[in-house]
Parts: structure tokens; C-alpha cells; sequence
């Protein structure tokens, strides 16, 4: 139930917040331009989302098929791979890792599997320096806040707060000029690139036929952590396979369309293996470990199997009237925004976040977005209605029973309907205090009134009056 | 047993009830006994954005695209101008030191060239190539529909050399210039089969990020620049 308490509490500020709401609408405004430019640019975006969807569904209801498949493929090019049920073989399996390869300092690039498992914060109490490449993830984590988008994580940041975090941290000059601000970061990653003994990385995409990973990025700072340290360590979710290489095909024009409203991201790589005899550098070991952390609980079940066709692309967030309003961090999850709401009761446990659930218009915005067409603002419904079926709150269940009750007697109903008229009358003397037994809504909102003639008596009248 | 047999167990346990295929909502399922390993791709370039036959059209998006991207791209004549274009962008660029690969357009490039460069083919100082101004790569292929270069391990000095240094310049042929990703994915098959090279990668417009307040900058990692030439042939 604490969960639910700083959602809400969390909420509450943010959303009355106004001038961080409108710098926020204000980024992701320029995004659905772009957004919509580049989907007019498709001859058909309606079948390509369903041409993703059907290849998403074909992968994740044959998993075991295409898992066996890519690791097999993976293993003849001399990668390890590792099968890791719980974050904490994760952590474990990188910290034994780091401790066999004598390892001091190690490098990330964006892994939101990492974030999910805590891998950082487990690397750093095993004594590892662990620096995050990605621009954005070293804003938020010399910030010490969690990412606030998992495709943007410092979108929240405004420059002037960078500047004052990069004073403080590294001791530059102040900055108004995002450009100098950048070239901080690069400056202080270029050293940690070149003596980096572990990069880690994510993986977007995996490939079955071919045994690779694809890495999707901007920077190209994956690229280089993934290039100069000697072992490259990629973790990623069972549920990233797709069939084919080709597959790619499609599926990098819509992230990059879907995710930023880029016709492609400024680099996308696919890695299969360490570096091949013959080949001129590269890491001399690539391991790739394999995630479940509940997915095969999500995979069970399978009305709400195809939130796994997920291609963490954000744009359910970015479209989304509630992220928007109350942002990344109230939800306190991993994945924010729909699709965060709809994974996190299974990956978390349903009677602590079902109220993410609630936390909808149920307008639909984020199916609309979705490039791989996850009904997800059903799916919320159907976490609601899983909660209540699991665990009926009793003061729900009693409300129920009465209501029914009284909806089976006639006379009741009628003697209902007028003291509940009558009694709406002295309502106003104890609107929004504390007194207010409706206060959770009147706070925010209006209470319907109740007809001074209820429908049976007009009704009653129409037919009197035309029988006359 | 092995979290691998474990998890696999979970994964075939999971999947003996079938779930809807996408967009039947609440429907029943269908084909449910089917196999896995539905090879048959479908043919995306219906519905990914259009890209015309010819290479003139092709070139031509190509270069439109780059221009958006703030990429450079020259198409040039004959692949006898090759030298001078390089060391006319050398000079405005003030370059000291570049790296680079063997290769035959590399050798057309730089002849005639006077500044120092290095090769990756039998091994870089990780430092010394961070420390040159540029790296001249040849690549896989060059794609109009989104004005990408494909780079691998094997033809492009390896992973870091298009990575690494602040400006990145690709020569290419025109028979590299293919329509789309599709297009590229086959064109690897055909030449390395089963072999492919360990890293290959679409290099789309200069390194970039907008991870500060969503506006765009230019070599957030990687190159600042990108300069393509592609070359009849
Ligand atoms: S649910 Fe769909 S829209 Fe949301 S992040 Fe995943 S793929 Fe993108």
C-alpha cells in the first residue's frame, strides 16, 4: 500500500506544478511533430505497425524455439551466454565477472534491464568505478535521480540545472549553451572509453537466425563502449527476440519513429560475438545474459501476453495525458508511463501496483502510439479487474451487497432516491472539509446533483398526461 | 537443473494456452497448433517509405536525407577526383593526422596525400587513433531510404576506426548505393553468407543527442562530422 501512497502523494505535487508540466509538455510537443512528419512518410504505417505486431507474436509464442535458436547461434561465434531467472544472479554473474578479469573500472551504455536489476548500485558496493555514457543517464546519475523517461532519463533537467550539476561535480564554468554542456560529458567519457576494462551494454533487438544483438543509439556512445573495453557484457529481457535479420528491416525505422520521430537513430549496430579471427579489434570475450524476472510469469498469462512484444520505445509515455501530467518519477517503477502500469503488477506483484491501473483515463492515446499495437489501455483494465477478482476490498464488497439489495427492492430504490435528493441538499455544508464523506472526489471535482424529480415520476406524468 | 532448462521449462509451460493474434481483441485464437519457424518474410517495401528505381533518384533522396542529417555527401564525376576532394576538405578542416584502412577506394583517395596516417590492419593505439583528426572508411553500402552508411567490422577497419575519431569520411562506390535496410540485410547475406562480420552497424548523420532539453547537438560521443563521397562504379 505504500506504493500507492507516494503515486499519489508524488502525483499530487507534480501535477500542480505548472511550469514543470509545460516544460514538459513543451519537449514532447516537439516530438509528436516530428513523430507525425515522419509517419506520413510511411506508404503505410497501419500495416506496418500490424506486420510488427503479427512478427512480435510469432516470436513470443514460440520463445523457446527462437531463444534456443539465437543462443546456439551466439555460442558457435564464441560468446557465453547466461540464464539469469532473478536480478540477483545478475548482479552476481557481473560482479564474479569483474572480480575474475582483475577489472576496475567498467563502462555502461543505456540498459534499462540494468536499471531494472540494479546492477550500479550492486557493482559499486562490490568496489567497481561504474561511469553511464549515455548523456542523459550521467545527467540523472550525478544527479542521484532515477531516469525520468527511459528513452529521454534527464528530459525533467533544465540547462541551468545541468550546468549547476556539472559545476558542482566536475568543477566547469557555468553554461547556458547545451552544445558546451554536451562537450563536458564527452570530454570527461572519451578518458573513460579508452581505459574501461568492462563495457556493458543492452540490447534492443536480438536475433534468432543470425545470433546478434542490435544495439539502437543517438550517441554513439555504445558503439565505443562496446568496441574498446576488452569484454563487452550485453544483458537483455528473454522477450527481445525477433526471427530474422531482416526483420531489423522494419522494426528500426518504427522505433525510430515511434520512439523520437527519427526516419532512423543515429546508429544502430548488431553485434554477434567477440571479435572473429581475422578481425582487427573488438572485446576478446562478449557475454550476453538472458533476463526472465518474472517475464515467463507475464508470458502465463495469455490475454496480456503481447505486453511483451514491447519494443521500449516510449511513445505510450510521451502521448500519454497522465505521464504528462504527473511524469517519470511519481510512478516509482522502472518503466514509467502505460506500458509501466501494465508490466510492473506482474513484474512487482499486482496488489501493490494495481493501482497504477487506476491511474488512467482509459482514452486510449497510448494503444493509438503503439507501434507493435499492445492493447494496452485494455490491459489496464484487465489489471483492474484481476485485482478486484484476487482480492475484493471489503468495503467495496459491502457497498456492493447493499446496492444490490436495495436495487432488488422497488420501494427501497424509490425511498432511496429521495433521501439521497434531500440529502445532497445539506451536502454543501460539509463540502471538501474533513466531514466530506465524498471528499476524495469533491477536492477535485463537482458531485453530480441528483434530479429534483426522478425519471420514474416524469415518466409516470408523460403517461398520464397522454392517456387524458 | 540449469536456470537455462529452468527458465525454457517456464517459457513451454507458459505457452500451452494460446494467446489472440494481434488485433483480435478478446477473440479466440487462431492457428494455434502451428509450428514455430514461419520463415517466410514479408516484403516491407510497400509500407516503409517510398524510394525511387533509378540510381539518379536514389542519389538523390540520399543526398536530401544527408543534407537533414547535417551529413556531407558528394557525388562525384570520376573516381579520378577522389584525391583532390579529400585534400581540399583536409586543408579546410586543418587536419594533422588521420586513420584509415587498406582498401582500394582508401588507396585512390589518398594519392597524392601528405599528411601522416595510420592504418588499423594490423592493430591501433586505442589513444593514438582518438588523438587523429579524422578516419577514412570504405563501407558495405549506402542507403537512400534513410541516408545511412553501413559500416562492418570487415570493411571499414574495424568497429572503433567510423567511431572514434571527431570526423568520420566513408568513400563509396555507386553500386553501393541500395533503396532501403531490407535491401542492405540481403546484400551482406549474399556476400558473407553464414560469415558475418561480428559488428556491423548504420551509421544515420553524425553522432547526436537531445538529452538536454530535447535540443539537438552534434558529437555527443562520437564524430562531430560525417563526410561521404560516393564514386561511379
Ligand atoms: S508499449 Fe508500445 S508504445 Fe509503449 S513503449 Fe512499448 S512498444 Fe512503445
Amino acid at each position: 500500500m505504500i506504493a500507492s501512497k507516494d503515486f499519489a502523494a508524488r502525483s499530487r505535487q507534480v501535477a500542480a506544478d505548472l511550469t514543470h508540466r509545460g516544460f514538459i509538455h513543451k519537449a514532447l510537443s516537439g516530438y509528436e511533430l516530428k513523430r507525425d512528419e515522419n509517419i506520413g512518410k510511411f506508404q503505410n504505417w497501419g500495416a506496418a505497425r500490424q506486420s510488427a505486431a503479427e512478427i512480435k507474436w510469432e516470436t513470443i509464442n514460440h520463445l523457446d524455439h527462437y531463444l534456443v535458436e539465437f543462443t546456439s547461434k551466439l555460442e558457435a561465434r564464441g560468446a557465453k551466454v547466461f540464464w539469469a531467472t532473478t536480478g540477483q544472479q545478475v548482479c552476481d554473474y557481473v560482479s564474479d565477472l569483474a572480480r575474475d578479469k582483475g577489472a576496475k573500472k567498467i563502462v555502461k551504455s543505456k540498459a534499462m534491464t540494468s536499471e531494472e536489476v540494479h546492477l550500479n548500485a550492486a557493482l559499486r558496493k562490490a568496489g567497481y568505478e561504474v561511469v553511464e555514457s549515455d548523456l542523459g543517464e550521467y545527467i540523472v546519475e550525478l544527479a542521484g535521480h532515477a531516469p525520468y523517461h527511459f528513452v529521454f532519463p534527464a528530459m525533467h533537467l533544465k540547462r541551468e540545472e545541468i550546468s549547476a550539476l556539472f559545476e558542482k561535480e566536475l568543477g566547469t564554468a557555468p553554461t547556458r549553451d547545451p552544445e558546451e554542456l554536451t562537450m563536458i560529458a564527452r570530454k570527461v567519457m572519451r578518458q573513460v572509453y579508452c581505459t574501461a576494462d568492462i563495457g556493458i551494454s543492452g540490447a534492443n533487438f536480438a536475433i534468432a537466425e543470425t545470433g546478434m544483438i542490435s544495439i539502437t543509439e543517438n550517441e554513439g556512445n555504445a558503439r565505443l563502449t562496446t568496441s574498446l573495453p576488452k569484454v563487452h557484457v550485453a544483458i537483455m529481457g528473454i522477450e527481445k527476440v525477433l526471427p530474422n535479420l531482416s526483420d531489423l528491416a522494419l522494426f528500426l525505422p518504427m522505433l525510430a519513429t515511434a520512439g523520437a520521430g527519427q526516419a532512423l537513430t543515429g546508429y544502430n549496430s548488431m553485434i554477434g560475438g567477440p571479435r572473429q579471427p581475422g578481425e582487427i579489434d573488438g572485446p576478446e570475450e562478449m557475454h550476453v545474459i538472458l533476463l526472465d524476472n518474472h517475464r515467463t510469469q507475464l508470458l502465463a498469462d495469455p490475454e496480456q501476453r503481447d505486453a511483451l512484444h514491447c519494443i521500449r520505445c516510449g511513445a505510450c509515455l510521451n502521448v500519454c495525458p497522465v505521464y504528462r501530467s504527473v511524469g517519470g518519477h511519481a510512478y516509482g517503477t522502472t518503466y514509467a508511463g502505460p506500458i509501466g502500469s501494465v508490466i510492473t503488477p506482474h513484474l512487482r506483484g499486482l496488489h501493490e501496483w494495481k493501482h497504477l491501473s487506476n491511474a488512467s483515463s482509459l482514452c486510449g492515446a497510448c494503444t493509438g502510439a503503439c507501434p507493435v499495437k499492445i492493447d494496452l489501455h485494455h490491459h489496464l483494465l484487465h489489471n483492474r479487474r484481476n485485482a478486484a477478482k484476487a482480492k475484493p476490498a471489503w468495503w467495496e464488497k459491502i457497498a456492493y451487497d447493499v446496492f444490490a439489495w436495495v436495487m432488488d427492492r422497488p420501494a427501497l430504490y424509490r425511498l432511496a432516491g429521495k433521501l439521497g435528493y434531500w440529502g445532497q441538499k445539506l451536502h454543501p455544508l460539509v463540502e471538501r472539509t474533513f466531514l466530506d464523506p465524498a471528499r476524495s472526489w469533491t477536492v477535485t471535482r463537482e458531485v453530480p446533483k441528483l434530479a429534483p424529480e426522478p425519471f420514474r415520476d416524469l415518466w409516470k406524468k408523460r403517461r398520464q398526461s397522454a392517456t387524458t | 537443473m540449469s536456470d537455462r532448462e529452468k527458465i525454457l521449462g517456464r517459457i513451454r509451460e507458459a505457452l500451452r494456452l494460446p494467446a489472440p493474434h494481434p488485433g483480435v481483441h478478446g477473440g479466440a485464437s487462431l492457428d494455434q497448433g502451428e509450428d514455430a519457424g514461419r520463415r517466410e518474410v514479408p516484403d516491407y517495401t510497400d509500407w516503409l517509405p517510398a524510394v525511387g528505381r533509378t540510381f539518379e533518384e536514389r542519389a538523390a533522396l540520399f543526398a536530401k536525407n544527408a543534407a537533414d542529417l547535417r551529413a556531407e555527401f558528394f557525388l562525384l564525376d570520376n573516381e579520378s577526383e577522389l584525391p583532390a576532394a579529400f585534400q581540399k576538405l583536409a586543408a579546410a578542416q586543418g587536419w594533422k593526422r588521420i586513420v584509415t584502412h587498406r582498401g582500394s577506394l582508401i588507396d585512390r583517395t589518398l594519392i597524392g596525400n601528405t599528411l601522416p596516417v595510420g592504418y588499423t590492419d594490423q592493430g591501433y593505439v586505442v589513444a593514438e587513433m582518438e588523438a587523429s583528426d579524422a578516419g577514412l572508411t570504405e563501407c558495405e553500402a549506402l542507403v537512400a531510404q534513410t541516408g545511412s552508411v553501413l559500416v562492418s567490422a570487415k570493411s571499414s577497419g574495424g568497429r572503433a576506426l567510423s567511431v572514434l575519431p571527431p570526423h568520420h569520411i566513408v568513400v563509396a562506390r555507386a553500386s553501393q548505393m541500395v533503396a532501403d535496410l531490407g535491401a542492405a540485410f540481403a546484400g551482406l547475406k549474399a556476400k558473407y553468407g553464414e560469415q558475418y562480420p561480428s559488428f556491423l552497424s548504420f551509421i544515420t548523420g553524425p553522432s547526436r543527442t537531445g538529452d538536454i532539453e530535447r535540443i539537438l547537438v552534434l558529437g555527443a560521443h562520437g564524430p562531430k562530422k560525417l563526410t561521404i563521397f560516393c564514386v561511379p562504379g
